[in-house]
């Protein structure tokens, strides 16, 4: 069969970033933004907002401080690359976070760091400190501090994440304003994925056209994807993006897939009579990275029972559609399991949950209805007997 | 400044409006209504309750109307499908966390949950009751304020309150998810936690989730009860604001009818704690010009600026929070806590009457009275002085109860001994009124002449501004007040503890250098208080503050030292300010407290 998927190495592959910064660090900051929005370049964390307007937009606020914070807050299960990248290549993702500093204005730059990656900070730590040194070297006033985070998904929201970055709780805040605007400490901030700022360093390696080259009209470029579940070939891949699901699961799969569950625990469900005409990017399924792949031993409704204890535990129970809506769903297919409701319940569950994902405060709450309806609209029977 | 227009249209009607106004603002301008639960007109938004969702054209999301500025060409539907089915949904996700057995609830009639479904006709409820047991087991731990998880909404409008108004957090939100509530300090029992009992969280929780402590049916019982002689004394602000209770104008001046509702309720003797008010500026009055005295002319080391006692809720915040200061709070009880054991002394050698058969009942703008008469130090009769601290939504509550037709009633006046006062009395419901009748007395009794100021109306020290400063030339002194010739006279003024604490660290550092200060744990002093009826804000606050100083102006007598029955209490029974009697009946000390 012939190999449909295109592996790429822009993310791991070494690179001297210090002379990527010193070339960068000669351009304006509207040649580095510009070249950024021509690269079609769109967030790696999961929502896809393209990354050079945000830049550009926190560029254009008039401030006495500016922030640029790196969210490596990996935290949608299933997910793990970041954690990889900023093991094989933490100086890559310094140097990314010294140039959306350039290109905003920001002087200081934060890593929300996940609480379960502190393993991690020894090795930052170094790093850093060697970097922030570099920098002063060149005159380029920048420093890059690290927060820890305590343990909360919640907090990967950008807004909760400042909120726990000035160390109030981590509840999303209301937007507008949106962190360009008012963010760390209410100065305008741009909150980047951690891949997003290794690939916009590559964009000013490489120039826009190389990545524009990759992937599709709405999804340039390549991605990196972590892959579980019942797969052989289970790991870390920089795929380019735009491929079908059906190509993917001819090459991840076991043979036996019977799902694949695309971004993650607040992801989508797609079942093997959908994998043809699904696309991986954003004019299909979008994913921050986490391909979850289920085979017929898999049962459905535990799948979504386990996505649902966690949203229900880590919704932050702020707003009444995520912490009551969460509590509804999982006790609401239990009881239907158990006979207690009627199998025409799920309607209703299904329609709290489409008002979950216009009505709730932040995008934990919106996106809880997208694994819940699409793993009830392929597997009812599933989750009914 | 004028501010940039900006053009919308709400459910097809176009509008402008100024830039920043909110959707929900804006569609009130049009006289649409759209429901709130965690919005509050005295706390910052927090837009987590999303019942005010609306419907945006164009927009994926529906934003939450509180929490969401207008902008140009907005688009917005404040009943579209979309709209009344997510709000229809939100309000059934809360009903399945709420303990909703509306018809046995404290609050039942004035919950804003209740009034929300009641819209709605919430009829078969579709989804899970999710209420866990333990949650029904209430916290009565405290004397003033009773928590119901049960009955908890997570508005956090609570806990906004005790951060933004008080600086006190006593209660605070933790954990997250299912498990998402607001508790105290580690859980702890509200009687052992910072909290100060002020109230305010009650006055703004939109359910019974915090309620007062209720001692209805005991002052009944003891009406009821043949042996036993019950007076009430009412607090200055309860007369602007129980008229609230029977859809009156928060303000109305209904002092005379609740005078006769209390007779009709059957309170043997309606007795006035503005004439304990009184006593205090007289008490207190003397009390400053000693420390001043001792300071300027002895050259004793004493506690200045000296700092008013009336309000329990702020000698609590004082306790917990800045013990170091103890010393600079008067030792004057306050009002209703003098009154309890002139009442079982004083006033029961003249009626004849066996203190012990006595019961003193307080009907109170504030919870923290509850705690207070609770206080064992509050035994100077020998006896407990304040046996029972009612609300002034407790007194509607009686007055309903026992078929009263609040409205209909005719003026009555108050009963003599213990129930004479003046103008200066009646303003200590609003903030600045004591600072304004101690100054009102104590410059008499200096200079010999009336305060300067127009009608004795010391404009400086009344407003809502949160903290507030006046000085005052003391000049022409009689002979025995020279060493104060030419002193001015430095005072402050703060209500609500947040105001409090900002007075407090200028003094603990230094930076103020005021003789005297008022301090009132409540927004607004107590006509905002804890006890007072609901709904609460400004625009109300300010009717009432109108409401007390009209009651000043209409006195004949404004000035506490010119109280007949002060004077009368002075010759035959304390026989001097500060003096022996005083000292065991009038005055008080204070305990440090823990910080959390």
């Amino acid at each position: 069969m012939e190999n449909k998927i295109k592996k790429v190495d822009l993310i791991f592959e070494k690179v001297d970033h210090l002379a990527i910064l010193d070339k960068s660090f000669k351009r304006t900051s509207d040649e580095i933004i510009l070249d950024v929005i021509d690269s079609g370049l769109r967030g790696r964390g999961g929502a896809g907002f393209p990354t050079g307007l945000k830049w550009k937009f926190a560029k254009n606020e008039e401030a006495d401080q500016k922030y640029a914070i790196c969210n490596a807050d990996e935290g949608e299960p299933g997910t793990f690359k970041d954690r990889e990248i900023l093991t094989q290549v933490p100086e890559k993702v310094l140097a990314g976070m010294a140039l959306c500093g350039k290109a905003i204005g920001a002087t200081e730059g934060y890593i929300y760091l996940r609480a379960e990656y502190n393993f991690l900070l020894p090795m930052l730590h170094e790093k850093m400190r060697e970097f922030n040194q570099q920098m002063k070297e060149r005159n380029f006033e920048f420093t890059v501090f690290v927060r820890s985070g305590s343990g909360a998904y919640v907090c990967g929201e950008e807004t909760a994440l400042m909120e726990s970055m000035e160390g109030h709780r981590g509840e999303p805040r209301n937007k507008p304003p949106f962190p360009t605007q008012k963010g760390y400490l209410g100065k305008p901030t741009s909150i980047n994925n951690v891949e997003t700022l290794v690939f916009a360093l590559m964009i000013g390696h490489l120039g826009p056209q190389t990545f524009k080259e990759l992937g599709t009209f709405d999804s340039r470029g390549s991605k990196v994807f972590s892959i579980s579940g019942d797969t052989p070939k289970a790991g870390i891949y920089e795929l380019e993006l735009g491929m079908s699901l059906e190509d993917f699961v001819n090459e991840f799969g076991d043979g036996d897939t019977k799902a694949v569950q695309v971004g993650g625990a607040s992801g989508f469900c797609v079942a093997r009579k959908h994998f043809k005409e699904t696309l991986i990017g954003f004019e299909g399924i979008p994913t921050g990275g986490s391909m979850m792949l289920f085979n017929s031993s898999r049962s459905m409704f535990n799948i979504l029972h386990d996505y649902l204890e966690f949203f229900e535990e880590e919704s932050c129970g702020q707003c009444t559609p995520c912490r009551v809506g969460c509590q509804q769903l999982l006790k609401g297919i239990e009881a239907v399991k158990k006979g207690t409701k009627l199998p025409g319940y799920l309607n209703e569950l299904q329609k709290l949950s489409d008002t979950m994902k216009i009505a709730s405060k932040c995008g934990l709450g919106q996106s809880v209805g997208n694994p819940f309806n699409s793993i009830i609209n392929n597997f009812r029977e599933e989750i009914i007997y | 400044m004028s501010k940039y227009k900006v053009n919308l249209k709400i459910n097809n009607i176009p509008v402008s409006v100024d830039e920043g106004t909110t959707i929900l603002e804006a569609a009130r301008e049009l006289n649409f209504n759209i429901p709130i639960l965690c919005n509050h007109d005295d706390l910052c938004v927090a837009g987590n309750c999303r019942v005010c969702v609306v419907e945006q054209k164009g927009a994926r999301l529906l934003p939450a109307a509180c929490a969401t500025p207008v902008s140009e060409g907005m688009e917005i539907m404040t009943n579209s499908m979309k709209v009344r089915q997510a709000r229809k949904h939100i309000v059934e996700l809360l009903l399945s966390e709420h303990n909703a057995d509306c018809t046995k609830c404290f609050k039942n009639g004035s919950c804003e949950l209740q009034d929300i479904s009641n819209e709605y006709r919430i009829g078969v409820h579709v989804f899970l009751d999710l209420v866990k047991e333990k949650d029904k087991v209430q916290d009565i731990s405290s004397p003033s304020i009773v928590k119901d998880d049960s009955k908890c909404i997570r508005c956090q409008r609570c806990v906004r309150t005790c951060a933004q108004l008080q600086h006190v957090s006593a209660l605070a939100v933790t954990n997250k998810g299912n498990h998402m509530r607001v508790s105290t300090f580690l859980n702890k029992p509200m009687n052992d936690v910072v909290c100060t009992n002020c109230g305010q969280c009650i006055n703004r929780c939109p359910t019974a989730a915090l309620t007062e402590r209720s001692y209805v049916d005991q002052v009944f019982d003891m009406i009821y009860d043949p042996t036993k002689f019950v007076v009430v004394q009412t607090a200055p602000a309860t007369r602007v604001a129980i008229g609230e209770e029977f859809g009156l104008e928060p303000g109305t001046r209904v002092t005379g009818k609740m005078v006769a509702a209390l007779r009709r309720l059957g309170f043997d003797k309606v007795l006035d704690t503005d004439f304990t008010a009184d006593l205090t500026i007289i008490e207190e009055g003397n009390e400053l010009l000693r420390r001043l005295k001792e300071a300027l002319v002895d050259g004793k080391d004493v506690a200045l600026p000296m700092m008013t006692s009336c309000s329990p809720g702020w000698i609590k915040f004082q306790e917990h929070l800045y013990p170091e200061l103890l010393d600079n709070l008067s030792t004057c009880k306050s009002p209703q806590q003098m009154f309890g054991p002139l009442a079982k002394t004083y006033y029961a050698e003249k009626v004849n009457k066996n203190p012990a058969d006595m019961v003193v009942v307080s009907i109170m703008p504030c919870t923290a009275k509850k705690f207070e008469a609770e206080r064992p130090e509050m035994r100077g009769s020998g006896y407990k002085d304040v046996d029972f601290v009612l609300t002034t939504r407790e007194l509607g509550m009686m007055i309903r109860q026992a078929g009263i037709d609040f409205n209909k009633l005719e003026n009555e006046g108050y009963d003599s001994i213990l129930g004479e006062s003046t103008g200066a009395a009646v303003i200590f419901g609003a903030t600045g009124g004591v600072m304004e009748a101690a100054l009102r007395s104590a410059y008499e009794i200096v200079t010999g002449r009336e305060v300067p100021f127009s009608n004795l109306n010391i404009k400086p020290v009344r407003g809502m501004e949160g903290v507030k400063e006046a000085a005052i030339k003391i000049k022409d002194v009689l002979p025995e007040w020279k060493f104060l010739e030419g002193v001015e006279l430095k005072v402050a003024i703060a209500h609500g503890l947040v105001n409090a604490k900002i007075l407090m660290d200028r003094v603990k550092d230094g930076t103020a250098n005021f003789h005297f200060i008022e301090i009132m744990a409540c927004p607004s002093g107590c006509i905002g208080g804890g006890g007072q009826p609901i709904p609460t804000n400004m625009e109300i606050r300010k009717k009432r503050a109108a409401g007390i100083y009209e009651e000043d102006e209409h006195m004949t007598l404004r000035k506490s030292h010119l109280n007949p029955e002060v004077a009368e209490i002075y010759k035959s029974f304390l026989h001097e300010p500060l003096g022996h009697r005083s000292h065991d009946l009038l005055h008080t000390h204070y305990y440090p407290r823990k910080r959390h």
